[in-house]
């Protein structure tokens, strides 16, 4: 067994390159696949690079490191376009596991449930990947491939996580439905923010999670919402509700069914913007 | 390269804040570099997933899971565990006190993580609300205390509180003493079955069947073996040399300890393989030879009855293995023109226990006998069924139980048991098991599923005219407590009401499915949902308030259940009596509310329940030893298991109070089947009932021993001083010299050891006789709110009436009751195994700290006339009345009728569309 926890970029970069490594960060979906005391290699531990961790602005971005823990986004002072990824946070496991794992993992698991996944899609988030051939960024539906799919190359690794400064206007929310309080995969969930301005909405972007095999985002309804007065907005979206389910492709599960994610998505859609337009509108 | 390890590295970090340096792999989880290199066992392992929070330290001050840290990401860290909670000569912190005070830990093994996780709170905020306390503890399980304790107890860290007086002779029964055995739950040194072995145990690990049903052979194992220097053996039916054969009714024992040819289950033992720790825990056994054969299986009982399905066990045609039936008055007939007849059918899903102690233990010889120390809830039967598959005489297998770290019903079967004993046997060396979460889950017992159809009829009043039930209940692979199951239903499936006419059957089926066997009420928490809505339906028919019509046909003193036995001591009128004020204070406000909202509406349901105490009309005696040494030490041997419950404390408080000396001058001995006479299994909630009217008389004898020696009257206190016992009265003071008096066979001089069974008379074909001594009774109101768009379902406040007979102590009994209605809302709303789909605790869900109801507990003191001290149990009482509470009062918000549990967010939204549908049409 080998293992790797390199303090340079470039020599991560090389042993992935060389030895095909499972990388490893804060290794709360790995251990469980294995009932182990360890794990076989060869593994790339990439918790000790710098660079790969905390929150930074970059020109027009801000740029979260693929190893940053949603306890640090949790710590971090952020515009209200992130209250709906920190409420996400909150409900990625307890804070054991908020501690451990981090914002590039849950995006590398590329579950349909990943709890995040809806924030970062209506931050309209990149995904950097870096390899010894270059760096290449990719739109996070561009990078979701499919359930527990990603466009990341055998080569290449997260590095991190980028939102463009336009996306960090309006207000951020989320939503979760579980069969209990804490520690639960979600049966389905949604994501919104909402700039609102005099009663109106201005921009919206909403994004529905574990109802499809990656995470959507509800492009027709947003548009509907735009220059929307407030108090009109949970009508609308009910009455928008056959749109709504028909942009979802769930699955049945021993979480729930199918058509029972679709209705529930729909009215957890309605009531998270209505929430928001509530105290915001 | 900067950074790179090959296989293991040196990796320095602080612990406790002491240095320390390990040799170890750097993926090695932290749990294990605490608990296997540092010996550092405090920090439990429950599910090496995260899902259970058991193995939460602290990391730089942030609670993680130890199972999800690589040792290569703490180095140059600080980790802190909960062997730095207490202070110096282990006193303890005002974190544990409170544990202790609050009665927050039962069985103690989520009790480190919790404790950690609060301390990371308590740095944070040292006045915590409820709120910011549950969100730092939802990600730590308890499946013992449905977490109000534990809440509690962090609330209350920040207050020292001066020790509260020991209770004085006599004073014991009644008093909230804090748990006898709690200290060492708190101060973390508590030693369950994974905390110890002898030095240089080998591991021992099982291959176990990966099909529903398969037949099997091996390939070369002898080469296979051989090939592997870290193996010692490995071990397969071919090996066992006494009868491979257990269960815990001995004339239905059909379990192996490891499958011959056949295994019938997914997670059967077909072989285990011993040899080095470090090599076994991780290595790769994919490669081990066995072939498979699957054939197809039948994991549902539908598919088990069905013409061509595979007969599982010889005699048992049609899968059958056993129809329970009571039947009484007129049987069926007795409905007929009834002014009311409803009906109900309804199915549950199997249910995990999920302990947060996964099975474990150590074994070794002393001598030429064969020592066990794992978790159990049943000591003896354990040594019986280990030494009948090892072929040993009884006497050469010792039990002595770890502390087990919850149990419900699950540890009463053997599981690594014999497999340690063939082990140990076969290689001679000290060994050890630990079975993985999915391991534990795939392999051990659940609840039966039941699919259940019924009828219940009244007169126009609401008195119940008669009752019919019928039931099937997979069992699974195995017999395991399928009889008992069946034999139980239909005796409790009418409630503790009066039912003149009624015929009730239960029948366990064998399917492929996992075994199910004891779980915390043996069927009648299934039995009594459908009882209880019908009862609902009846009410709602005649127009009768539901809690009324329950009161009108409670069983009374003088009564006759539907097996012909006279009851004395019936306490669930009181109970019901007792539930009026809650549930007529509900009633308007919970009006109130919904009329002032649409999509939320609150609802508000009771249940009944009622529980014969001990085992079915057989035997099931306790004896309790009880003995004073020449220098004055007072010793109780106590054979009952405590995995929690409190059986420790609440026997010792019976005879305390019995013998007259107090609780504190009591040491406690046991349970070890060498030193402690037998006191049966921890089930039936016979524990308090039935050890305790043993150490109840075995009390009152050495009492009357002291008295009669010294001559003096029955008014007379007794008390130790040093090697010798005073008796005094008003007029005259008397002493006895222990040290002269000659020591006994077991070094006491004075001794008393009596047994107790209960009695009872054996059922006939009608299921007509005295099945039990003792019942106990409770019922419950759930007040619920159900979102009508999202079929979600939040349980608001539970108040529960249970008739204890005498409250020994109210502290461990709220605890009880408390756990048992977390289990029985978890029954209702998340829990379901299905297997091959929810063998983790992240897909089977079970409550968590931010899923409980505010429970207000009523305690209702009915003394029992056989009871100790009019004692009756409870602990399986507690969780029957909750699942139908809440079901009702889904249905008293919404109008859904769940017919299949659990009553997840689907099937309610399901449920309640269904509803409307009727109402339109």
């Amino acid at each position: 067994m080998s293992y790797l926890r390199p303090h340079r970029l470039e020599d991560a970069l090389d042993w992935l390159a060389a030895e095909s490594p499972l990388v490893m960060a804060g290794c709360t979906d790995i251990y469980p696949l294995h009932q182990t005391p360890s794990l076989d290699g060869p593994l790339l531990d990439i918790t000790g690079l710098d660079e790969l961790r905390g929150i930074t602005a970059v020109e027009g971005w801000r740029r979260f490191g693929a190893a940053t823990s949603w306890t640090d986004i949790l710590r971090a002072d952020l515009p209200a376009a992130y209250d709906g990824l920190k409420a996400a946070a909150r409900e990625i496991g307890g804070v054991q596991i908020q501690a451990s794992g981090t914002i590039g993992g849950n995006l590398c698991t590329a579950s349909p449930a990943g709890d995040s996944i809806p924030c970062l899609m209506t931050l309209n988030a990149e995904i950097e990947l870096a390899s010894h051939r270059g760096v290449r960024r990719l739109p996070l539906n561009e990078f979701l491939t499919g359930p527990r799919q990603t466009a990341c190359a055998p080569d290449e690794l997260v590095t991190a996580v980028y939102v463009p400064s336009d996306a960090e206007t309006g207000v951020g929310g989320f939503e979760k439905l579980g069969a209990r309080r804490y520690l639960v995969i979600s049966i389905a969930m949604t994501a919104a923010r909402l700039s609102i301005a005099d009663g109106r909405i201005g921009d919206a972007a909403i994004s529905v999670g574990a109802c499809a095999p990656v995470a959507v985002r509800l492009t027709e309804l947003e548009a509907g919402l735009r220059g929307m007065a407030c108090d009109m907005a949970g009508d609308f979206i009910r009455d928008s509700r056959s749109g709504i389910m028909a942009a979802l492709s769930p699955i049945d599960d021993v979480r729930g069914t199918a058509g029972y994610r679709r209705d529930a998505a729909a009215e957890i859609v309605a009531r998270l913007v209505e929430r928001l337009c509530g105290e915001f509108g | 390269m900067d950074g790179l390890h090959d296989n293991n590295g040196r990796i320095s970090f602080t612990v406790n804040g002491e240095a320390r340096e390990v040799n170890c792999a750097p993926s090695m989880r932290l749990s294990e570099v605490l608990r296997e290199a540092l010996a550092l066992r405090a920090t439990k392992v429950g599910c090496n997933a995260g899902d259970c929070g058991a193995c939460t330290v602290l990391l730089d001050g942030d609670p993680v899971c130890a199972c999800l840290v690589p040792a290569g990401q703490v180095a140059g860290r600080a980790v802190e565990t909960a062997e730095s909670l207490a202070g110096e000569d282990r006193a303890l912190s005002a974190l544990q006190a409170a544990f202790l005070r609050h009665g927050a830990a039962q069985c103690g093994i989520c009790t480190p993580g919790m404790m950690m996780a609060a301390t990371a709170l308590l740095r944070q905020d040292a006045a915590p609300d409820r709120q910011a306390v549950e969100d730092a503890l939802g990600g730590v399980l308890c499946r013992c205390t449905g977490y109000a304790r534990i809440i509690d107890a962090v609330m209350d860290a920040g207050r020292t509180v001066a020790d509260s007086p020991a209770p004085a002779a006599g004073a014991a029964i009644g008093a909230a003493v804090e748990r006898l055995d709690g200290r060492a739950k708190v101060d973390v040194s508590e030693l369950f079955g994974a905390d110890s072995w002898p030095e240089g145990a080998r591991l021992v690990r099982a291959v176990r069947s990966p099909h529903y049903l398969a037949d099997f052979s091996f390939g070369d194992l002898e080469g296979w073996a051989a090939s592997r220097p870290h193996v010692d053996a490995v071990i397969t039916a071919a090996d066992i040399a006494g009868i491979n054969r257990f269960g815990v009714i001995p004339p239905f024992a059909d379990q192996p300890a490891l499958a011959e040819g056949t295994a019938r289950f997914r997670g059967e033992a077909v072989a285990i393989i011993v040899g080095d720790a470090e090599w076994l825990s991780g290595a790769d056994l994919s490669d081990f030879p066995v072939a498979w054969l699957e054939r197809e299986a039948a994991i549902e009982v539908a598919a088990a009855r069905a013409a061509g399905a595979a007969q599982l066990h010889p005699g048992r045609d049609g899968n059958l293995l056993v129809t329970g039936r009571v039947l009484s008055g007129d049987g069926a007939d007795g409905l007929a023109g009834a002014a009311s007849t409803v009906k109900a059918a309804v199915e549950t899903a199997y249910v995990e226990h999920a302990p947060i102690e996964p099975e474990a233990g150590a074994a070794w010889m002393e001598g030429d006998v064969l020592v066990i120390s794992a978790c159990t809830q049943a000591p003896v039967m354990d040594q019986e069924d280990t030494a009948k598959i090892l072929g040993l005489p009884l006497e050469k297998v010792r039990i002595i139980p770890a502390a087990a770290g919850g149990g419900f019903g699950t540890k009463l079967d053997v599981s690594l048991q014999p497999l340690l004993g063939l082990a140990v046997l076969k290689t001679g060396k000290p060994c050890r098991m630990v079975f993985t979460r999915h391991e534990s889950m795939i392999s051990t017992t659940k609840r039966h599923p039941a699919s259940m159809r019924g009828s219940l009829a009244a007169d126009s009043d609401g008195r119940i005219v008669g009752m019919t039930f019928e039931g099937e209940f997979n069992t699974g692979a195995y017999a395991s407590w399928g009889p008992t199951v069946a034999t139980r239903v239909p005796i409790h499936a009418s409630g503790p009401y009066r039912v003149p006419h009624y015929l009730a059957e239960a029948h366990a089926i064998h399917t492929s499915g996992p075994t199910a066997g004891a779980f915390r009420g043996f069927g009648v928490p299934q039995a009594t949902i459908l009882q209880e809505i019908m009862m609902d339906r009846l009410a709602l028919d005649l127009g009768i308030d539901r809690l009324d019509i329950r009161r009108r046909n409670a069983l009374l003193d003088g009564d006759r259940t539907v097996c012909g036995q006279q009851l004395h001591g019936v306490g669930i009128a009181e109970c019901l009596d007792a539930l009026a004020p809650a549930w007529e204070e509900a009633g308007p406000r919970i009006a109130a509310f919904n009329a002032e909202h649409s999509t939320v509406k609150r609802g508000l349901g009771v249940a009944s329940c009622w529980y014969g105490c001990g085992n079915t009309a057989l035997p099931n005696p306790s004896t309790v030893r009880l003995g004073i040494t020449g220098d004055g030490r007072l010793i109780l041997h106590q054979g009952a298991t405590d995995i929690g419950q409190g059986s420790n404390t609440v026997i010792t408080q019976i005879c305390a109070d019995a013998l007259g000396m107090p609780l504190a001058d009591f040491e406690l001995v046991g349970p070890d089947t060498a030193l402690t006479p037998d006191c049966g299994k921890t089930s039936a909630s016979r524990q308090t009932f039935i050890t305790g009217k043993a150490a109840e008389l075995s009390g009152r004898r050495l009492r009357a021993d002291i008295l009669r020696l010294s001559n003096m009257s029955e008014e007379a206190t007794i008390r130790l001083d040093g090697a010798a016992i005073v008796i005094s009265d008003g007029s005259a003071t008397r002493r006895i010299e222990l040290a002269e008096m000659p020591a006994d066979e077991f070094g006491y001089v004075l001794r008393a050891e009596e047994s107790f069974d209960p009695p009872t008379v054996p059922l006939d074909e009608n299921g007509q006789g005295t099945p039990y001594a003792v019942y106990g009774y409770g019922a419950q109101v759930a007040e619920i709110e159900v979102d009508l768009q999202l079929g979600t379902v939040k349980v608001i406040r539970i108040t529960a009436a249970h008739d204890l007979g005498r409250v020994i102590n109210p502290l461990l009994a709220a605890g009880q009751i408390e756990g048992g209605i977390a289990q029985g809302l978890g029954m209702a709303l998340m829990e379901e195994y299905i297997p091959g789909r929810t063998e983790n605790l992240h897909d089977y869900l079970i409550p968590s700290a931010g899923d409980m109801p505010v429970v207000d507990t009523i305690f209702i003191e009915k003394p029992d006339p056989v009871g100790p001290m009019g004692a009756k149990g409870l602990g399986e009482h507690v969780l029957i009345p909750t699942a139908p509470a809440i079901l009702n009062a889904i249905r008293d918000a919404s109008g859904a009728e769940i017919d299949q549990l659990p009553a997840l967010p689907h099937r309610v939204l399901a449920a309640i569309k269904q509803a409307q549908g009727d109402n339109v049409s």
